[in-house]
């Protein structure tokens, strides 16, 4: 099975059901599922934070949101993730889509590449990286554990990962 | 009029309505003037206060209003495309247009120069864009209230402010109790 395929189950076991979205190459097989999705609303954002408001919105209002966007964009979300989700306790997935890796053909990517584990880290989110197209199973687990804990949780796929797509 | 004097005239419309209040003044003035379950009042984050109202709006059926400013709707103009192709009939975003940043200093915004919000809302594809004078607030929101439609209202008031404290509350009270109300 595509891990594609495998996160969108993971994502329908859970009930995940307002899906934010900022594209990347990487991420273009998964968005087009969830837009297909009948059980998900999936609403574009044209910025990660613009969508984090989105989601923590779709929070108060009782659903199980998700941000699906590029690594680069912990570099514009900081100040949602600490101000907003973190001070308010709102469980939030975040699918990375992590450029920058082994197997990366655009230079500029390593420059952010290099830093997002280090601030992830630094705001304590707890953080998953999946290397192999088997790591893409844990996704349901990490899920329930995000809505269990109301945190940001990070979940790093990068382009070894995605050769499973 | 000031904004103060807006949120004054609006609270007999609004006390009972979901509010998603913008950082700062707007947050403070409301918690000064008519604390209330329903309002979530925003702590930081400047510029997603739209984005909030949006996101409560799709999630829920009961009316939702962002009392949003300029400054703030300036910084996050992603929002307008956004809102005007993800249309929430249960939604009001109430941009109150003073021209400045008031919660900083009165500094001068672009919307108080050149930039016209409400231009700038229809250009993006909002079909339903109201502008008034802060004279007119009550009555423009009453007709968004009552009505069945996505409204967009800037509001255009003067600048200034008035001395208020800030919100001590916890942020988790804040939610918990706003959430109490979305699901009551």
């Amino acid at each position: 099975m595509s891990v594609n395929d495998v996160i969108m189950e993971a994502l329908v076991e859970n009930k995940v059901d307002f899906v934010t979205t900022v594209p990347c190459k990487q991420l273009a097989g998964v968005i087009e599922k969830i837009d297909e999705e009948p059980d998900i609303y999936h609403i574009p954002a044209n910025r990660e934070d613009e969508g984090m408001g989105l989601c923590a919105g779709a929070h108060l209002g009782g659903k199980r949101p998700a941000i699906i966007m590029q690594n680069t964009a912990i570099g514009v979300t900081i100040n949602a993730l600490a101000t907003l989700i973190q001070f308010y306790r709102m469980p939030l997935p975040m699918l990375i889509s992590y450029r920058g890796e082994v197997g990366e053909p655009v230079a500029c990517q390593v420059e952010m590449a290099v830093h997002t584990k280090a601030l992830l880290n630094q705001l304590s989110i707890p953080t998953y990286h999946f290397h192999k197209p088997e790591d893409a199973n844990e996704l349901t687990d990490i899920l329930s554990y995000c809505y269990m804990s109301k945190k940001p949780v990070a979940v790093l796929m990068d382009a070894t990962f995605w050769k499973g797509a | 009029m000031i904004r103060s004097d807006v949120l004054k005239t609006l609270i007999p419309l609004i006390s009972d309505q979901l509010l998603v209040t913008n950082i700062g003044l707007p947050s403070q003035e409301m918690h000064l003037l008519d604390d209330q379950p329903s309002n979530f009042y925003m702590l930081g984050t400047m510029g997603l206060a739209s984005s909030i109202g949006l996101g409560l709006a799709l999630a829920q059926d009961k009316k939702v209003i962002a009392l949003d400013g300029d400054g703030s709707v300036l910084m996050n103009f992603g929002t307008l495309p956004t809102i005007a192709n993800n249309v929430a009939s249960n939604f009001i975003l109430l941009i109150i247009d003073n021209g400045s940043y008031g919660s900083t200093g009165d500094q001068p915004t672009y919307s108080g120069m050149k930039t016209s919000l409400s231009d700038v809302a229809r250009a993006c594809g909002c079909d339903h864009v109201v502008e008034c004078q802060a004279e007119d607030a009550f009555d423009t929101v009453k007709a968004a209230l009552d009505g069945d439609q996505m409204t967009i209202i800037v509001c255009k008031c003067e600048s200034g402010n008035i001395k208020v404290p800030v919100i001590d509350m916890d942020p988790v009270v804040i939610k918990d109790r706003f959430m109490k109300v979305v699901q009551s």
